[in-house]
């Protein structure tokens, strides 16, 4: 093979003192289309953005066509031919499809817009893409699919020598990923390097031709598709810990007579997640397995009323319940941790003990106010139960390290005693000491007769802290397995299986 | 020492001994108390007594401004309840009676809570960001309130009406009451109940706060209630000391002042952590600064330009760029490197 | 989406297909086509009610009476579309007013006050953008601190109303070109041809889609390649400068300077342009719907001029309209978000 057009050598970025991505290696040859695969937090975003300028690299050198770039803005990386479709579209949506697709290298006459000749290069733009839509209408006033398309349009508008496409057909229905899939090969054939990143495993083994793996921001591989088992793929995204593997012992055996404490039927919440029956059973843990974009994280917020239900029902201790929002959901004592901690999570200005307090005060209401001693007492309960470092009550939230954060919410959670407990990638981006922590703390919750749900991307921890565990695939759910009937490899090969279409 | 000053409410402190200080100096004058008929008498009580109306619309504005909003309409609010309460008391067979007056500062205050709950309906329930939803009342009020003094300045001659704003309680102004009541009865009602701490939730992260089960909605639109009937009270308070209800005039430019006393004392206009203490202090502080810059025979009417330069200090002590030169300096200093991290990229891996 | 319809298509289909074509060209148009309708319906309805509204010479007392308001409006479209706000237009008229007055009075050659007060309100403008883009000041407070600057200075420059004597400034005003009963003023003339000319750069240069590309999403805007720190300060300025320009013509108009001015305007403008049909979430927008608002606003005070009714109506109605076209707006970005 010729020289790779792009490539990337110890590429590192530091966030802070963590490191996104560290020291991975990825070359980009022309005319192929190369997959960059990988779990939440395995450095994809990362790696695209330092490709395409959004972000300088912290270490490392990349080269395109065998020079060393250092762009310093995507605008440097475009003008070198390297353009990017982001999967939530940064294209305008309050001006024309004709403007999103120019502006920037807009035809001019005398200094002037020329909107004729803008709109009619727009046209063939679009003509090329199969799309036949009036360029001088409102880009907003599309689906998301057209619009996708129209950022596409722009991408290939110039002279692209890298087009990297991140998640472009999650909003795609199947005849326009054929669309695009033939433009994708048309342009691979005149010599266009694309980096496809999807999670849809179908799609990469359809369209692309080699295939990089990154996990927790380090390169696990390089390898060609056509001779890469899709079980070896998904192995290689999610990994496998060091750490000796055995089922959680489970103390009740539930038997069909158990009544479920809260049971899920025929759940649907817009594309998310359809048609999905749930049910969860006091001290148990239902470990959900599920690749990024499953359904997995709608689910969890569909049953714990973060997200209106589109369809089915929700019965608690067989009573037929609407929650309708968290509120209503926490008083019948279901609670979700989101896997955003940042955005979702943590109140970083707060103190500890008010981060530990909120949600227990939000349901007592205002004017019952928890006594600043009880607060404390309260708070410094959970930080000793839980080893919070440090143990500091009144330092904001915010500066506390990423474990200790999850372990601030677990504990504004325990604090309103639930019965259910949801929590969406609770261990992701904490370190192992504290990861093994909070799995024992979930084994000893569920004893302790909560119904725990356990969303993970590392199906290990899965299988270790689940008693049963729940597959999900392309919003829905697959099956349901009792954990000991279930080995890594087997679960790994549930979880690869092939979509079906 | 260095924890002192790292004290959020250090600096305005600082800045308010310093104005005192100043003063001082250039007039001795400045801090001498005097007492005549049993009542006191200097710039000091003055100022007191003066900022009884920036002082409740101020409040009112740190906790709208907490949830993350901002409310316009004060001025015109004042404007409001001034009319309803001074055309009550004008059209009234016995202006001069207690009763008669307290019946209509009743009325004007209730007028108030309605139009803060107007504000708060918009925000909270029909989800309007809160510039564009208070700015309608802004524009409207002041018409409301020509239309009720019929467009003329509604003067008023009775006793207990003026002795709202001119008053004197145990040798004290009563305007200073007024303020010192309400000062109290919010920082109780933050503080001592748990709305505080989730007014803050909710002005750091409404979707968060969602998820802990905050019910956001009812604190927003208590923000906007509180916020305009403290306008209302002010409105009265300034009504009172005219001894007129002049809709044109009644808090005109109020909103922004009350806004600079936020800011100076420490509360972030993004919202979030607030303190009504550094308010109290930020209030203090203009209305010092104001009567610094009458005493240098500079006319009132040409402050603004001093307060233009301090909303610019403000701002720009506050802004991240400045900040970062601060570091940049300290580091150079330090000679450390920082990792290099654009501001703009998003640190979601 | 397809926007041509086979030959064979019944006239109805094909009127259909036009509609269609016409919405997803022109839909953000539609709020400045209800502000439209509102002023005919307006005018109409005074007609029948006055009998005597529709006369050429009221009609060319509109032009006349808000030229100022005019200006500012089409200042203050360019900041409101890339989604800002400039609270500071009514004093920077106020104050540029005033200089314009007292340089003139000072013996000045009108060639040399004009430039100068134009940049007096560039400089203000020039400040707040600076603000708002390399200190990331909101715009409301960043024009905050220009409203009080420019207000405080109007009162340096003269604490009391100065007269104006130079001809050339009173010509402004004072001139009519009559055509019938219509006439017009130079002040109109300046007004309508700051309006043409604001419409233009909006339309058809690069630095106009820019502004709409800013007020869209601004981050977008910055990855197409787009100057966007040049446009958010370029928008105040542009403010700044109209409200020079209206400090000039309001001077002219009333044949002095007084520092008073303008107390308010800024929400008159304001209201003005959101019923003109620009969002003040920004992205949306146009200068010809700003100039309809600003005939909209100008009407409802004739007739309430004409009523005899109290003035304050004005700001009353003026008020109600501008919470209808918030709520309306609101409601249709609720109505395109649950599309999604």
């Amino acid at each position: 093979m010729e020289r790779p057009l792009l490539e990337l050598t110890g590429a590192t970025v530091y966030f802070g003192a963590d490191a996104a991505l560290d020291g991975v290696d990825f070359r980009l040859f022309p005319g192929e289309v190369h997959s960059l695969m990988g779990e939440n937090g395995a450095g994809k975003s990362t790696l695209i953005k330092a490709i395409t300028g959004a972000l300088r690299l912290s270490d490392g050198e990349l080269r395109l066509d065998g020079e060393v770039m250092d762009f310093g803005s995507p605008h440097d990386a475009q003008e070198a031919g390297v353009r990017a479709v982001y999967q939530e579209i940064d294209l305008l949506p309050n001006i024309s499809v004709a403007e999103n697709i120019a502006l920037g290298a807009e035809p001019r006459r005398f200094g002037l817009i020329d909107w004729k000749e803008m709109r009619e290069r727009a046209h063939a733009v679009l003509a090329d893409l199969g799309l036949d839509i009036d360029p001088a209408s409102i880009l907003g006033r599309h689906s998301l699919a057209v619009q996708q398309l129209v950022a596409i349009a722009r991408a290939i508008s110039t002279e692209a020598r890298v087009l990297v496409l991140d998640e472009p057909t999650s909003s795609l229905d199947l005849d326009e990923c054929a669309e695009l899939f033939r433009v994708i090969r048309d342009l691979k054939e005149r010599g266009v390097a694309i980096i496809f990143v999807s999670h849809f495993l179908d799609q990469v083994y359809e369209i692309c031709d080699r295939v990089t793996v990154l996990r927790d921001g380090k390169l696990v591989g390089e390898y060609l598709t056509r001779e890469f088992l899709r079980i070896d793929l998904v192995q290689a995204m999610l990994g496998r810990s060091a750490e000796s593997l055995r089922a959680r012992p489970r103390l009740h055996v539930a038997d069909d007579r158990t009544e479920p404490f809260l049971s899920a039927r025929a759940v649907s919440v817009g594309s998310g997640i359809n048609d999905a029956d749930v049910d969860m059973i006091e001290g148990e843990v239902l470990g959900v397995a599920g690749l990024l974009g499953s359904g997995r994280t709608e689910l969890a917020r569909a049953l714990t009323g973060i997200d209106k239900l589109d369809g089915g029902i929700i019965r608690i201790r067989g009573c037929d319940e609407s929650l309708g929002n968290p509120r209503s959901a926490i008083s019948l004592g279901v609670v979700y941790s989101s896997e955003n901690r940042r955005s979702e999570g943590i109140l970083s200005e707060l103190s500890v003990q008010e981060n530990i307090t909120l949600a227990l005060q939000a349901e007592r209401g205002v004017f019952r106010r928890i006594r600043p001693a009880r607060q404390r007492e309260l708070a410094m309960s959970w930080v000793d139960a839980l080893d919070i470092r440090p143990p500091d009550l009144d330092r904001p939230a915010g500066t506390l390290s990423g474990g200790n954060q999850q372990k601030v919410l677990l504990a504004r959670l325990l604090a309103l005693s639930p019965r259910v407990l949801v929590l969406d990638e609770p261990t992701r981006g904490i370190d192992v000491g504290a990861k093994v922590e909070v799995q024992n703390l979930v084994g000893e919750l569920a004893d302790n007769g909560l119904s725990v749900m356990f969303i993970s991307a590392e199906l290990e921890e899965v299988l270790r802290v689940g008693n049963r565990v729940l597959i999900v695939q392309d919003g829905r759910i697959l099956d349901t397995v009792p954990s000991e009937e279930l080995t890594p490899d087997s679960l790994t090969a549930l979880v690869a299986r092939p979509e079906a279409v | 020492m260095t924890r002192l000053m790292k004290h959020r409410l250090f600096w305005p402190l600082f800045a308010l001994v310093a104005l005192i200080v100043i003063n001082t100096v250039a007039r001795p004058q400045f801090i001498k108390v005097t007492v005549r008929d049993g009542e006191l008498y200097g710039a000091l009580i003055d100022i007191l007594r003066n900022s009884a109306p920036l002082m409740l619309v101020a409040l009112g504005m740190t906790l709208v401004i907490a949830t993350r909003g901002i409310d316009l309409s004060v001025g015109a609010v004042m404007a409001v309840s001034g009319a309803v309460t001074l055309t009550i008391i004008d059209g009234s067979s016995s202006p001069g009676s207690t009763g008669t007056v307290l019946i209509a500062i009743l009325a004007g205050i209730g007028v108030s809570l309605v139009l803060g709950l107007w504000n708060g309906f918009l925000v909270a329930v029909l989800d309007i960001q809160p510039i564009i939803a208070t700015l309608v009342l802004m524009l409207a009020g002041r018409g409301v309130a020509l239309l009720i003094t019929d467009g003329f300045i509604t003067t008023v001659n009775s006793e207990p009406l003026n002795f709202v704003a001119t008053g004197y309680l145990f040798a004290l102004p009563f305007a200073m009451f007024i303020w010192l009541a309400a000062v109290a009865a919010i920082a109780v009602i933050e503080r001592r109940t748990a709305l505080g701490v989730l007014t803050e939730a909710v002005g750091i992260n409404p979707e968060a706060s969602r998820l802990a089960g905050v019910r956001s909605r009812g604190i927003i639109l208590g923000a906007y209630v509180a916020s305009g009937t403290l306008a209302g009270i002010a409105g009265i308070i300034y009504s009172s000391n005219i001894r007129a209800a002049d809709a044109n005039a009644a808090g005109d430019l109020i909103e922004l002042y009350a806004i600079l006393a936020v800011v100076l004392g420490g509360t972030s206009l993004m919202g979030g952590k607030f303190s009504i203490a550094g308010t109290v202090v930020g209030v203090l502080i203009i209305q010092t600064l104001d009567s610094t810059i009458l005493f240098l025979g500079v006319s009132s009417a040409q402050s603004p330009v001093f307060f233009a330069i301090v909303v610019v200090i403000v701002v720009l002590i506050q802004s991240p760029r400045v900040h970062q030169w601060g570091r940049t300096l300290t580091s150079g200093i330090r000679r450390s490197e920082a990792p290099e991290v654009r501001s703009d990229a998003e640190v979601t891996a | 989406m397809s926007t041509t319809t086979t030959a064979a298509a019944a006239p109805r289909a094909r009127a259909a297909a036009y509609t269609r074509t016409f919405l997803d060209r022109h839909s953000s148009m539609m709020p400045t086509f209800a502000a439209l309708i509102i002023f005919v319906a307006l005018l109409i309805g005074a007609e029948v009610h006055f009998g005597n509204f529709l006369t050429p010479l009221n009609m060319s007392a509109l032009l006349l009476n808000y030229a100022y308001l005019l200006i500012l409006a089409v200042g203050m479209t360019f900041v409101i579309v890339t989604g800002g706000i400039d609270l500071s237009v009514g004093s920077v008229m106020a104050f540029t007013g005033i200089s314009c007055a007292k340089l003139l009075g000072e013996g000045y050659s009108a060639a040399v006050v004009i430039p100068v007060i134009l940049l007096g309100g560039a400089a203000i403008g020039l400040l707040i953008g600076v603000l708002v883009q390399y200190f990331d000041v909101q715009p409301f407070i960043a024009s905050l601190a220009g409203l009080f600057l420019a207000r405080g200075l109007a009162f340096v420059v003269s604490l009391s109303s100065i007269r104006v004597e130079n001809e050339s400034v009173l010509w402004l005003q004072t001139t009519r070109w009559r055509l019938g009963d219509w006439y017009i003023t130079p002040t109109g003339i300046l007004a309508l041809s700051v309006a043409a000319i604001g419409a233009f750069v909006m339309q058809y240069t690069r630095f106009g889609r820019t502004v709409y590309a800013v007020g869209g999403n601004e981050q977008s805007a910055r990855l197409m390649g787009l100057n966007v720190a040049r446009t958010k300060v370029l928008v105040y300025v542009i403010s700044g400068v109209c409200g020079g320009l209206a400090g000039l013509v309001l001077t002219a108009y009333s044949g002095a300077g007084y520092p008073r001015n303008g107390i308010g305007t800024e929400l008159d403008v304001i209201a003005a342009v959101v019923i003109g049909g620009t969002l003040l979430t920004g992205g949306t927008g146009y200068v010809l719907g700003s100039v309809i608002g600003v005939l909209v606003f100008g009407t409802i005070n004739t007739i309430i001029a004409y009523q005899g009714a109290e003035q304050s109506w004005t700001r009353i109605i003026i008020g109600l309209m501008l919470l209808m076209f918030i709520v309306v707006q609101r409601v249709i970005v609720v109505r395109s978000e649950r599309r999604r």
